[in-house]
C-alpha cells in the first residue's frame, strides 16, 4: 500500500456551550491513500462534519482542537496558522458542503467565483483562469458556459449550484476532496448526476475523496472503505467488501436494519433503534452506543471499547465484536 | 368515483402568477383515497407535491376541479362548515420546529388544536393531551417542555400527537421524516404505520425517500411538472414502472450492493427538469426522455390504463 495522503491521529475536538463542553470528536484516527474514496457514515451529531472541518480550520468560533495530528504533505494541518491553511484549502484540498449556498457568494457572478480561487492560489493567470473556468463549467455539465459564466447563484437550480461548488473545489486540481453530504439535499436523479461527475473526476485525476453521508446506499456504492462514527468515535472501519460481508458493530448492524429499500417485502417488520443520540457533555468513559444497544452488558456502561484490529483490515470498537461476528457468520 | 372513497380529487389544477408569467404548479390531477389507506406522492423538487397536499387541505384554493372529502365538496363549504371538517383532516410538516409555536409548551400546543375544534372540557382536554402523547410514544412529562428542549424526533412526535389529538381520518404528511436522523426516521415510519393500523387513518405521504414510500403506500402517484405521469398500486409500480420518468427515478435509487463487484455504475442522466414557467410542448418529459419519438414533441400523451388500476401518461407505454 502506498503512503497515505492524509493521516489523522487521535483527533479531539470540543465545543464550548453555555451549559458546558461538548465532546464532539474523541480520539479519531484514520488515513486515506492517494486515489482512495472513504465514506464516513453515522448518527447525526456523531462528529462527522466536526472531525473533517477541524482539519481545514473551519470549526465554528466556539470549537477547539484539543489534541491530535493530521499529517498532509509532511505538515501537521492542526499546527498550521490560518494563512497557511487557507493556502492548502482550495489548492490541495477542495471542499464541498451540503448546502451549496453556504459556499457561494450570492452577489458575485458564478464565473468570477470560480476564477477567484485560481487567482488567489496563483494557480493560473487571469487569461488562463478565464479559459479554465469555461472548461470547468463544461466539465461539470453546465450547458452554454460563456452565458452561464455571467449568472448569479440564484439563477441556478440546487443541482447546478452543487456542480458549481464542485467546479470551484476542483479548479486547482486538489489531491483530496472533502465532500460533506454533497447530495443529501438533492433529488435522487440529481444525486445520480453529481455522483457520476465525482466518479469521473476521481478516475481521471486519481483524486482522493472523503465523503460524509448518512446514506449507506450512497456510501457503499461510491466508496472503497467505510468509517462508521457514533458519539465522536469511530465504531467500525473496513474495506468495502469486508464491511458488506461482515459488519460487526451492533450500531452498524442496526444502521443496515434502518435502511428501507423499495423492494418487495410486504411483511417487513421494522425494528427501529430505540432512543436518541445526545450530545456528550462529559468525556465519554463508556461505550457511547450503550444506552441504545440491544447487546449492552454492564461492562459496556463502564469501560470504553477500544478500536481493535481483526482480519482483513477490519477495525471494531465493541466489547462483544467476536460474538457479533460469529453470530452473523 | 368509488363510493367508499374518503377523499376524491377531481381534475384539480393550480396556477401561480410569477411576475407577468403563469406557473402551472398542478395540472389536472385526479385520484381517490379509500379510508385506512396511504397514497404516496413522489416527484422531483418543484413537481407540485406540496401544492397538491395544500389544495386537498384547502389551505389554498384550486383554480379548477374539486375535492370531495367524506362526500362533501370542500370548495362549497361555508367557513364554519370547513372549520368543522378540518378536525378530520390534519397535516404534518417536514420541519417540526417551524410548525410548533416556540413560546407554547407541548401540552398547550396540543390542547390548542382541541380548543380550535371546541372539543372537550378543560379536564377532558388534559386527558386527551396525555393520551395523544402516549400514542406517539412520549411520556406525559413532555407536556411541560418547550419545543426547543426536545430532539428533532421528539418534536416530530409532538407534531403527530397534535394532529392525532382531534381525531382525524386523513393526515397529509409532507416530508415528515426528511429532516430526521436515519435511525429516527425508522421510528417515525413505524409509528405512522402502527397508528394507521390502530386507528384506520388515511395518509397522503409526500417523500423523496422512495424506500419509505414503498413501505408505507398502498398506491403511489408520480408527478412531473405538476402532472400525473403514473399512478398504480405501490407493489405494481415498483415492480413494473411503465413511464420513462418513473423508470429514471427508480434507476436512481442506490441499494446496498452485495459486494464491490455489484456496485452501481454511475451514469450521468442528461438534462435538467425544465422550468415550470416554460414547460416543453407535447410530453413535458420529452427533452430528457431516452425513447422519445417525434410525436412526443407536439402531442401531450393522455393518461391511459396500461394494466388493471395502473395508469401512465406516455405515448409508448400503452
Ligand atoms: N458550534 C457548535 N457548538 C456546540 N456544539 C456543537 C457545535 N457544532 C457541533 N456541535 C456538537 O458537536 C457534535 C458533533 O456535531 P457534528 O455536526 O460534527 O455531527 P455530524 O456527525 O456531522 O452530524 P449531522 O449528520 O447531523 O451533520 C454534536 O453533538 C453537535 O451538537
Ligand atoms: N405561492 C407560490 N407562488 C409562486 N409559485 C409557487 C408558489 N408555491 C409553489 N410554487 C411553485 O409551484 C411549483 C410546485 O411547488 P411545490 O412546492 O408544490 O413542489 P414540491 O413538489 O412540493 O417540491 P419540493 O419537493 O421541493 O417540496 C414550484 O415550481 C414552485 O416554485
Ligand atoms: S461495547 Fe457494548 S454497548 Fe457498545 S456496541 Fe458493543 S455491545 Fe453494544
Ligand atoms: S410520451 Fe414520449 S417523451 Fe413522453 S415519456 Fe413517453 S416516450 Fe417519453
Ligand atoms: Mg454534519
Ligand atoms: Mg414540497
Amino acid at each position: 500500500m502506498s503512503d497515505p495522503l492524509l493521516k489523522v491521529e487521535n483527533l479531539r475536538v470540543e465545543f464550548q456551550r453555555s451549559d458546558g463542553i461538548v465532546y464532539a470528536v474523541n480520539d479519531v484516527s484514520f488515513s486515506i491513500a492517494p486515489g482512495e474514496t472513504v465514506g464516513v457514515v453515522g448518527e447525526s451529531g456523531s462528529g462527522k462534519s466536526t472531525a473533517l472541518m477541524a482539519l481545514l480550520g473551519l470549526l465554528d468560533a466556539n470549537g477547539r482542537v484539543t489534541g491530535g495530528h493530521a499529517w498532509f504533505q509532511g505538515a501537521d494541518l492542526l499546527k498550521l496558522n490560518r494563512h497557511q491553511l487557507e493556502d492548502i484549502r482550495g489548492r490541495d484540498i477542495g471542499v464541498v458542503f451540503q448546502d451549496p449556498m453556504l459556499g457561494l457568494n450570492p452577489t458575485m457572478r458564478i464565473g468570477d467565483q470560480i476564477m477567484e480561487g485560481m487567482l488567489e492560489h496563483h494557480y493560473a493567470s487571469m487569461k488562463q483562469a478565464f479559459q479554465r473556468t469555461l472548461d470547468l463549467l463544461a466539465e461539470v455539465g453546465i450547458p452554454d458556459p460563456p452565458a452561464r459564466f455571467r449568472n448569479y447563484p440564484f439563477e441556478f437550480s440546487g443541482g447546478m449550484r452543487q456542480r458549481v461548488m464542485i467546479a470551484m473545489a476542483i479548479a486547482c486540481e486538489p489531491q483530496l476532496l472533502i465532500a460533506d453530504e454533497p447530495t443529501t439535499a438533492l433529488d435522487v436523479t440529481v444525486q445520480m448526476q453529481i455522483l457520476a461527475l465525482l466518479d469521473k473526476l476521481r478516475r481521471e485525476r486519481r483524486m482522493s475523496i472523503i465523503m460524509i453521508t448518512h446514506d449507506l446506499g450512497v456510501a457503499t456504492n461510491f466508496c472503497d472503505r467505510i468509517i462508521v462514527m457514533y458519539g465522536g468515535k469511530i465504531m467500525e472501519t473496513a474495506p468495502l467488501d469486508e464491511f458488506l460481508h461482515n459488519p460487526a458493530h451492533p450500531y452498524t448492524i442496526a444502521l443496515f436494519g434502518s435502511m428501507l429499500e423499495p423492494d418487495d417485502s410486504e411483511d417487513w417488520e421494522l425494528h427501529p433503534i430505540p432512543g436518541t443520540a445526545e450530545p456528550l457533555l462529559e468525556f465519554p468513559q463508556a461505550c457511547p452506543f450503550a444506552p441504545r444497544c440491544s447487546m449492552a452488558q454492564p461492562r459496556c456502561q463502564t469501560e470504553m471499547p477500544q478500536l481493535r484490529l481483526f482480519e482483513n483490515e477490519h477495525w471494531i470498537a465493541c466489547h462483544r465484536a467476536e460474538e457479533v461476528m460469529s453470530r452473523a457468520g | 368515483m368509488p363510493d367508499n372513497a374518503l377523499l376524491t380529487v377531481e381534475h384539480v389544477s393550480k396556477r401561480f402568477k410569477v411576475g407577468r408569467r403563469v406557473l402551472h404548479a398542478v395540472e389536472d390531477v385526479s385520484f381517490d383515497l379509500p379510508p385506512g389507506t396511504t397514497l404516496g406522492l413522489v416527484g422531483e423538487s418543484g413537481s407540485g407535491k406540496s401544492t397538491l397536499g395544500r389544495i386537498v387541505l384547502r389551505l389554498i384554493e384550486a383554480d379548477a376541479g374539486r375535492v370531495l372529502f367524506q362526500g362533501q365538496d370542500l370548495g362549497k363549504l361555508s367557513q364554519e362548515a370547513m372549520r368543522k371538517q378540518r378536525r378530520y383532516m390534519q397535516v404534518i410538516f417536514q420541519d417540526p420546529l417551524a410548525s410548533l409555536n416556540p413560546h407554547m409548551t407541548v401540552g398547550r400546543a396540543i390542547e390548542d388544536a382541541l380548543i380550535v375544534q371546541q372539543i372537550g372540557t378543560k379536564q377532558e382536554r388534559q386527558e386527551m393531551v396525555d393520551e395523544a402523547l402516549r400514542k406517539v410514544g412520549l411520556s406525559p412529562a413532555v407536556r411541560d417542555a418547550f419545543p426547543f428542549e426536545l430532539s428533532g424526533g421528539q418534536q416530530q412526535r409532538v407534531g403527530i400527537a397534535r394532529a392525532l389529538s382531534v381525531g382525524p381520518r386523513l393526515i397529509v404528511c409532507d416530508e415528515p421524516i426528511s429532516s430526521l436522523d436515519v435511525s429516527i426516521q425508522v421510528q417515525i415510519v413505524k409509528l405512522l404505520k402502527d397508528l394507521q393500523q390502530d386507528m384506520g387513518l388515511s395518509y397522503i405521504f409526500i417523500s423523496h425517500n422512495l424506500g419509505v414510500v414503498r413501505h408505507l403506500s398502498d398506491t403511489v402517484l408520480v408527478l412531473y411538472l405538476g402532472r400525473v405521469v403514473e399512478h398504480a398500486p405501490a407493489r405494481e409500480l415498483f415492480r413494473n414502472p411503465r413511464h420513462p420518468y418513473t423508470r429514471l427515478l427508480f434507476d436512481s435509487i442506490l441499494r446496498i450492493p452485495k459486494s464491490s463487484a455489484t456496485r452501481r455504475k454511475f451514469v450521468a442522466i442528461p438534462g435538467e427538469m425544465p422550468s415550470p414557467l416554460a414547460p416543453p410542448p407535447g410530453c413535458p418529459f420529452h427533452p430528457r426522455c431516452p425513447i422519445a419519438v417525434d410525436k412526443c414533441k407536439t402531442e401531450p400523451p393522455p393518461l391511459v390504463e396500461v394494466s388493471a388500476d395502473h395508469v401512465a401518461a406516455c405515448h409508448l407505454a400503452g
